[in-house]
């Protein structure tokens, strides 16, 4: 069984009375440990299923299993719980709150999950330290860089111990060095074998992921998967 | 997340916001105060009144006073001879709901003289002595008179702090000692009286504290030729009450009746009749069978004429209620209204700062916030906010309550009772969680995706 099993998901919205699928009958499955990308054009749908993978938004049809959990069942009370538990989230604008500082931002998700005082410093602390950023813990966002932000929010998606981290257009706000800081630090997460998704429009991005989904106009287009036998050179960047 | 960090979040948001928060604040703190205050300065009045209550005799007290005798028994007149110590006895003798009976009989025109002082105005009552208990008078020096002085009819009296003042001499007021009296002789219309006791000075409590005031302050020099400074009364309003009280002079009944109401030309006898008689029944819950029994027992002395009448406080009483609860009506809904306004300036507050703080909530949802958890944020919010404002209402109270109280026109000390403190504070507590409601469902409400695309 794996993580995640999306089946038939469709998500359409109505401007106007025209109808976008932002999502069309799409089908995915994300097994624990896997370390894959999203990959596709602007406005191709990668984000909407990211939202909808994170149990952020619910899809119009189709449904999502995730963790042997029937999410289209659940009530908002217990995606807030799942979320909370089982998914964390890293977004291209960092999303951390300003007027926190570093450890209160990284303890966040352990206050909504309702963990002691002594037990959010120690686990934030550590999570911290996975990030590179034990020293910078009374600091505010904005007295960091973007990179260090990013390592934050990072670190604040781990702290509870997800089932699966989503990343949208994590380094689409870094200079192109510090996105390759945080694309090692994704790489090494997984290794220690945390399942992690990255959602990027950037096929250099997507190379660095063992497993590619490639989408367009709500479908999957393309999936590329290096693990399989004989495919590792074309998951690599040729091309270039 | 528990109540306990909600409410850590809540004081970080208002401490990030301080200049904001206060003025937020200030509304509840307004409305608080005013409450408070409203209410001190009713409990003033309301303690003055009853003051003045106690001092006419309380609401046990009744009066019976002389009446026309009714057209239908007019033929009956030359029957009638009023009300006498036949009364009293009666009463005393067979109506066991009236605990006490005093008579009230006064002759006109006795003047009160000392060497060559004299009163402005003296209350010259001849009565028993039960009329100190009727009456609520105390005794501060000497005695009442007795039952063998009324026997005897001795030319003894028993002086209120006026009188006393008049023709002794304000010692007091001068800053020393007060004279006592005792065993001095006073002049009662050409009849020497040997005083024997002395009341206490009646006042209000706001008189009371205002005369210790002044004896504390030194004494100035007047100015001028030498003069009375309190002619006419000083003080206000139901001070009245207590310069009537403070005149009084009490003789027995019957030094009254041979002294002053001696046989006339067309009268062979001295007029035998009362003027009043006062009576104190057990209970006020008792007040209409005591009046029953108390006219069944007169009408039987007055072989049925029916030329008397009941007075008793309830109208006082009934006007002092109403006009307690009047003040507090009209009062308490100026300070509710401030403390709504107060309220309305929270939720203006709060829906801006939801507004401000969309992404804030989107990110909070995203990371396994609850609508519920939003809920309550919100809502803690401006009930910190709210409760902080009432607790600083309530010290501001203390000042406004001193700033009223100089310049309301309102004779009586407010008093801040517990009771106004704990409502204004509840409300206030109430009125933040209220207005705390619709941005918190706002808030609450809010789609996480949008919230997080908010710019
Ligand atoms: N709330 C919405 N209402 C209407 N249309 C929407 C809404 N959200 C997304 N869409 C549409 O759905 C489609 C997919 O949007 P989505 O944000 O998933 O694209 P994306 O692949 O993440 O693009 P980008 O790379 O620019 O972030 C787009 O055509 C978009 O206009
Ligand atoms: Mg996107």
């Amino acid at each position: 069984m794996a993580l995640v099993e999306l089946r038939n998901v469709s998500k359409i919205y109505h401007l106007g009375g025209e109808e976008i699928r932002a999502l069309d009958d799409l089908s995915l499955d994300i097994d624990g440990g896997e370390f894959i990308s999203i990959i596709g054009p602007s406005g191709s749908g990668k984000s909407t299923l990211m939202h909808i993978l994170g149990c952020l938004d619910t899809p119009t049809r189709g449904t999502l299993k995730l963790d042997g959990t029937e999410i289209q069942n659940a009530s908002k009370r217990e995606l807030a719980r799942i979320r909370n538990e089982k998914i964390g989230f890293v977004f291209q604008f960092f999303n951390l709150l300003p007027k926190l500082n570093v450890m209160q931002n990284v303890e966040l998700p352990m206050i909504y999950a309702g963990a002691s005082t002594s037990e959010r410093r120690d686990r934030s602390m550590a999570a911290l330290k996975l990030v590179g950023l034990e020293n910078r813990s009374q600091h505010r966002p904005m007295q960091l860089s973007g990179g260090q932000q990013q390592r934050v929010a990072i670190a604040r998606a781990l702290v509870n111990n997800p089932k699966i981290v989503f990343a949208d257009e994590p380094t689409g706000n870094l200079d192109s060095h510090t996105g390759e800081a945080i694309l090692t630090l994704f790489r090494k997460l997984s290794e220690e074998g945390r399942t992690i998704a990255l959602v990027t429009h950037d096929p250099e991005i997507a190379a660095v992921t063992p497993r590619r989904i490639e989408i367009r106009d709500g479908k999957v287009a393309k999936q590329l998967d290096a693990r399989l036998a004989g495919l590792d050179r074309l998951a690599s960047p040729a091309t270039h | 997340m528990n109540l306990l960090n909600a409410i850590t979040v809540g004081f970080k948001e208002i401490w990030a916001h301080k200049f904001r928060s206060i003025l937020t604040m200030l509304g509840i703190i307004l409305g608080v105060s005013s409450l408070v205050a409203m209410s001190a300065l009713v409990k003033g009045m309301e303690n003055g009144m009853r003051e003045v209550l106690v001092a006419v005799g309380g609401l046990e007290k009744i009066r019976i006073e002389q009446q026309d005798i009714p057209t239908a028994q007019q033929h009956l007149a030359d029957q009638a001879i009023g009300m006498t110590v036949h009364d009293l006895h009666a009463l005393k003798a067979s109506a066991p709901l009236v605990t006490q009976v005093a008579p009230e009989m006064r002759a006109r025109n006795i003047r009160v003289t000392k060497g060559g002082k004299t009163t402005e105005w003296a209350n010259v009552v001849g009565t028993w002595p039960s009329a100190v208990d009727i009456n609520q008078h105390i005794i501060e020096h000497g005695r009442m008179f007795n039952e063998v002085d009324d026997d005897s009819a001795r030319n003894v009296c028993v002086i209120g702090t006026n009188i006393r003042d008049q023709l002794f001499g304000d010692e007091e007021e001068a800053g020393r000692q007060p004279i006592i009296p005792i065993g001095d002789t006073i002049n009662l219309g050409g009849e020497p009286f040997v005083v024997v006791g002395v009341f206490e000075r009646y006042e209000s409590e706001t008189e009371k504290k205002r005369r210790a005031f002044e004896r504390a302050q030194p004494k100035t020099e007047q100015s001028g030729p030498a003069r009375s400074r309190g002619w006419g009364g000083r003080g206000r309003g139901g001070d009245f009450i207590f310069r009537m009280k403070n005149s009084t002079i009490y003789i027995p009944l019957n030094t009254m009746y041979l002294k002053f109401k001696s046989a006339t030309g067309t009268n062979s006898l001295p007029d035998p009749r009362l003027d009043v008689i006062n009576m104190r029944i057990t209970s006020i819950d008792e007040l209409e069978p005591s009046l029953q029994q108390a006219r069944n027992v007169l009408m039987h002395t007055h072989k049925g004429i029916e030329d008397f009448s009941f007075m008793t406080q309830e109208d006082m009483s009934k006007n002092i209620g109403t006009a307690i609860s009047n003040a507090r009506l009209s009062g308490g809904i100026i300070a509710v209204i401030s403390l709504l306004v107060g309220g309305i300036g929270i939720m203006n507050i709060m829906l801006a700062s939801i507004t401000e703080r969309i992404r804030e909530i989107g990110i909070r949802k995203a990371i396994g916030a609850s609508d519920a958890n939003v809920f309550i944020q919100i809502l803690v919010e401006s009930t910190v906010i709210a409760i902080i404002g009432g607790l600083a209402g309530l010290a501001t109270s203390y000042g406004l309550v001193e700033v009223l109280g100089a310049i309301s026109p309102v004779d009586n000390t407010p008093e801040i009772t517990p009771t106004a403190m704990v409502v204004a504070f509840a409300f206030s507590a109430l009125v933040g969680v209220v207005a705390g409601i619709i941005p918190a469902v706002k808030a609450a409400r809010l789609d996480p995706i949008q919230a997080l695309r908010y710019e």
